[in-house]
């Protein structure tokens, strides 16, 4: 890949974030404007940005990565993804916005009259904020590792150093126009080299990807496996080594490996003749596919129960997302927050139709990504493969722009809430200086943890916040809204025991604690068991506790489903916020 | 919608405190001009003007359900449909493509349906 394309390309998208970022410094006065843009952004802006900032890492390459390994099933992903926000848009699209709050916690503390479950809910807010940050960061890492071979953390202190910036400098006015640019951007960089891609591929016979089978290699392929893995080969296999394998040292040696498994060193490069069928890879210990694979179902007996725990994790796991939620502030009343998200669902699933394309030419042109555990660069490489020359040089820059456009667009929308969260509760009051001084926190911590954890998938990591977020705030808004005996202390209970047994489980999975068989799975994909769980524990301790019910549950559920024009409040109260 | 009009550039201040409780201890339900009488139940929030709200949210809660009803029976069964022995083309038609205009489908008709209600229940108080 011509690195100095893939630079420009890079600097580019930087660039033009930063400079739409100072534009919003122009134009950011009020704290208003900081946290809700002054609640003026059209349907058709907020909805690009909205989906600007949705379409993270896992989107632009985590999906294409996993489909690449495991086939088509994968595709539950970005399905999730989407109907996640149907989910969000018949339950609390609309009320949200009335509801008239800035951030989760707001909500949580205008609905209940508490300051503790208010703290409770920021706790999970910055919670789940930092889970889904970890993996942009990382994710630019590898991306700018796979681009121009710098160490692993670099593209994620450059992610961070920009997001900071323009999120400290110019608040949620500035990062609506940078994010709703970004969607475009991110949509154009995946469908024009699509074009090309596809009619390659045509020209070429229009060749099969098969899942069924292991896929074959087309033509002579060398392949540098970065950290050590264990393979499993159903046939003897004839390759030159340079490194070890099952702890003898090769030097460009013809080696013939027998059936069964074998260690291949870190570092070591294979060179594979074509038409070899790419070994397979095996979990194994700290392996990072020893987190994706258990969560991402296998191929084992209890496939089903893993697509329904990820269906239920993405489905409702959606509306509780810090960076989402904060999203429908911005909307000028209910009625245009839920037409806004009547075309966040068009944009998004027009962009959802290009990942899998690319994963299934991935698993043609690029199957040994398989092996080396770098699939999540399935996307970047493909333009070379397949087209190669100066034409494979400008659409793989292309890409290269794109997923930074990713990674940039969600982390500012990450960073924007936990800031905005961390201003509120943790720095003694919400004045501008005080969200400028929680801006570089927010990335910090996230940072720090990638840097000193190991590789975790993209999609996968993203996965867990989507099941921790399932089980705590999806349970919270949706009684909060329909349900008029919730209690502080229901609430509360039902945020640690649904969120926290969520959190623990994966944990405890990822640690390797889960016994094998159905508690690993259960225990994997906790959605299934906990959102019931997070439900049940508020409603019954909201049963129990009658008499704590907040005395204005009444009005304001009233201001919640009722129209703008009987509750509306003075406009210059609005304007003085 | 246009009834409320911003200010063009709001005045800076300092803000000191304003979360979303601030404005409830004076509840924003002022009455305004003359009212027609069911909307001053809602604004005075009496127990009739409780049953209105209660109505709204009944006719909203219902729209969600039946979205919801629809995804699940449309979207939710596709992986016991896809277990069964089926072409693997099938999986990448319905998961890579057909999905999406059916969620969109369905987010189109409750958005229909809700500012329906919304309409109705208007008419229902400002008649």
């Amino acid at each position: 890949m011509n690195q100095t394309y893939a630079v420009a390309a890079v600097t580019a998208v930087v660039l033009a974030t930063v400079l739409i970022g100072a534009l919003g410094l122009r134009v950011s006065r009020t704290t208003s404007d900081f946290y809700v843009a002054s609640r003026t952004a059209g349907p058709r802006l907020n909805a690009a940005a909205i989906s600007g900032e949705y379409l993270s890492a896992a989107s632009f390459l985590g999906i294409a990565g996993l489909v690449l390994v495991q086939g088509p099933a994968m595709l539950w992903y970005p399905v999730g993804y989407t109907a996640g926000y149907l989910v969000l848009l018949v339950l609390v699209a609309a009320p949200l916005r009335r509801s008239g709050a800035y951030t989760l916690s707001d909500f949580a503390e205008a609905r209940l009259e508490s300051r503790r479950v208010r703290r409770l809910a920021s706790l999970f807010v910055v919670g789940i904020g930092w889970l889904y940050l970890l993996p942009q960061l990382q994710g630019a890492g590898l991306t700018l590792e796979i681009l121009t071979g710098a160490p692993d953390w670099v593209g994620g202190l450059l992610v961070a150093l920009v997001v900071t910036c323009t999120v400290a400098a110019g608040g949620m006015r500035s990062i609506t126009f940078v994010q709703a640019f970004q969607y475009w951007l991110k949509l154009t960089a995946l469908l024009v080299p699509a074009f090309f891609l596809v009619a390659a591929w045509y020209g070429d016979g229009a060749p099969r990807a098969r899942f069924d089978a292991p896929a074959v290699l087309r033509e002579h392929t060398v392949v540098r496996v970065a950290d050590t893995v264990r393979i499993a080969l159903d046939a003897p296999l004839t390759l030159t080594v340079t490194g070890t394998v099952d702890a003898v040292r090769y030097e460009e040696r013809s080696v013939t490996l027998d059936p069964g498994a074998h260690h291949v060193g870190g570092g070591t490069v294979l060179a594979l003749p074509p038409g070899t069928a790419v070994p397979e890879r095996r979990a194994e210990g700290a392996d990072p596919l020893g987190w994706s694979q258990p969560l991402a179902g296998g191929r084992d007996g209890h496939q089903l129960y893993a697509t329904y725990g990820l269906i239920l994790a993405t489905f409702l796991g959606t509306m509780g997302l810090p960076h989402v939620a904060v999203r429908f502030y911005t909307s000028p009343h209910g009625r245009a927050a839920r037409r806004t998200t009547l075309v966040v669902l068009g944009l998004i699933g027009a962009f959802y139709l290009l990942p899998a394309l690319y994963g299934a030419l991935g698993r043609i042109y690029a199957p040994e990504l398989a092996l080396t555990g770098s699939a999540d660069a399935a996307v970047l490489v493909l333009p070379d493969r397949i087209l190669g020359g100066a034409l494979g040089d400008v659409l793989g820059a292309c890409l290269a722009g794109g997923a930074f456009a990713a990674f940039l667009s969600t982390a500012s929308g990450l960073t924007m809430s936990v800031a905005g969260v961390l201003a509120q509760d943790v720095l003694p009051s919400r004045a501008v200086r005080h969200f400028r001084l929680a801006t570089p926190l927010a990335t910090a911590v996230p940072l720090a943890v990638g840097v000193a954890a190991s590789k975790v998938p993209v999609a996968d990591a993203v996965g867990l916040a989507f099941a921790v977020s399932a089980s705590s705030f999806c349970p919270l808004l949706v009684l909060g809204i329909w349900w008029r005996r919730l209690t502080p202390p229901g609430a509360a209970a039902g945020l640690l025991l649904g969120g926290g047994s969520a959190l623990a489980a994966v944990m405890a999975t990822r640690a390797g604690l889960a016994p094998a068989g159905w508690p690993h799975t259960l225990m994997a994909w906790p959605a299934v068991w906990s959102v019931p769980l997070g439900f049940l524990t508020m409603v019954l301790v909201s049963l129990a506790t009658p008499r704590t019910v907040p005395a204005g549950t009444a009005a304001t559920l009233a201001r919640l489903h009722l129209p703008e024009r009987f509750t509306a409040p003075v406009p210059a109260q609005e304007a003085r916020r | 919608m246009p009834e409320h009009p911003q200010p063009r550039r709001p005045r800076r201040e300092t803000v000191t405190h304003a979360s979303a409780l601030g404005d409830r201890a004076a509840p924003r339900l002022r009455p305004r001009a003359p009212h027609p009488p069911a909307r001053s139940e809602i604004d005075e929030q009496t127990t009739l003007g409780h049953t209105y709200v209660r109505s709204l949210m009944r006719s909203q809660l219902r729209a969600a359900l039946t979205a919801l009803g629809a995804l699940a029976l449309l979207v939710g069964t596709l992986p016991l449909l896809l277990a069964l022995p089926a072409p693997e083309a099938l999986v990448w038609a319905t998961l890579g493509v057909g999905v999406y205009p059916v969620v969109w489908g369905v987010a189109h008709w409750y958005v229909r349906r809700a500012e329906r209600n919304e309409r109705d229940f208007t008419g229902l108080v400002e008649r």
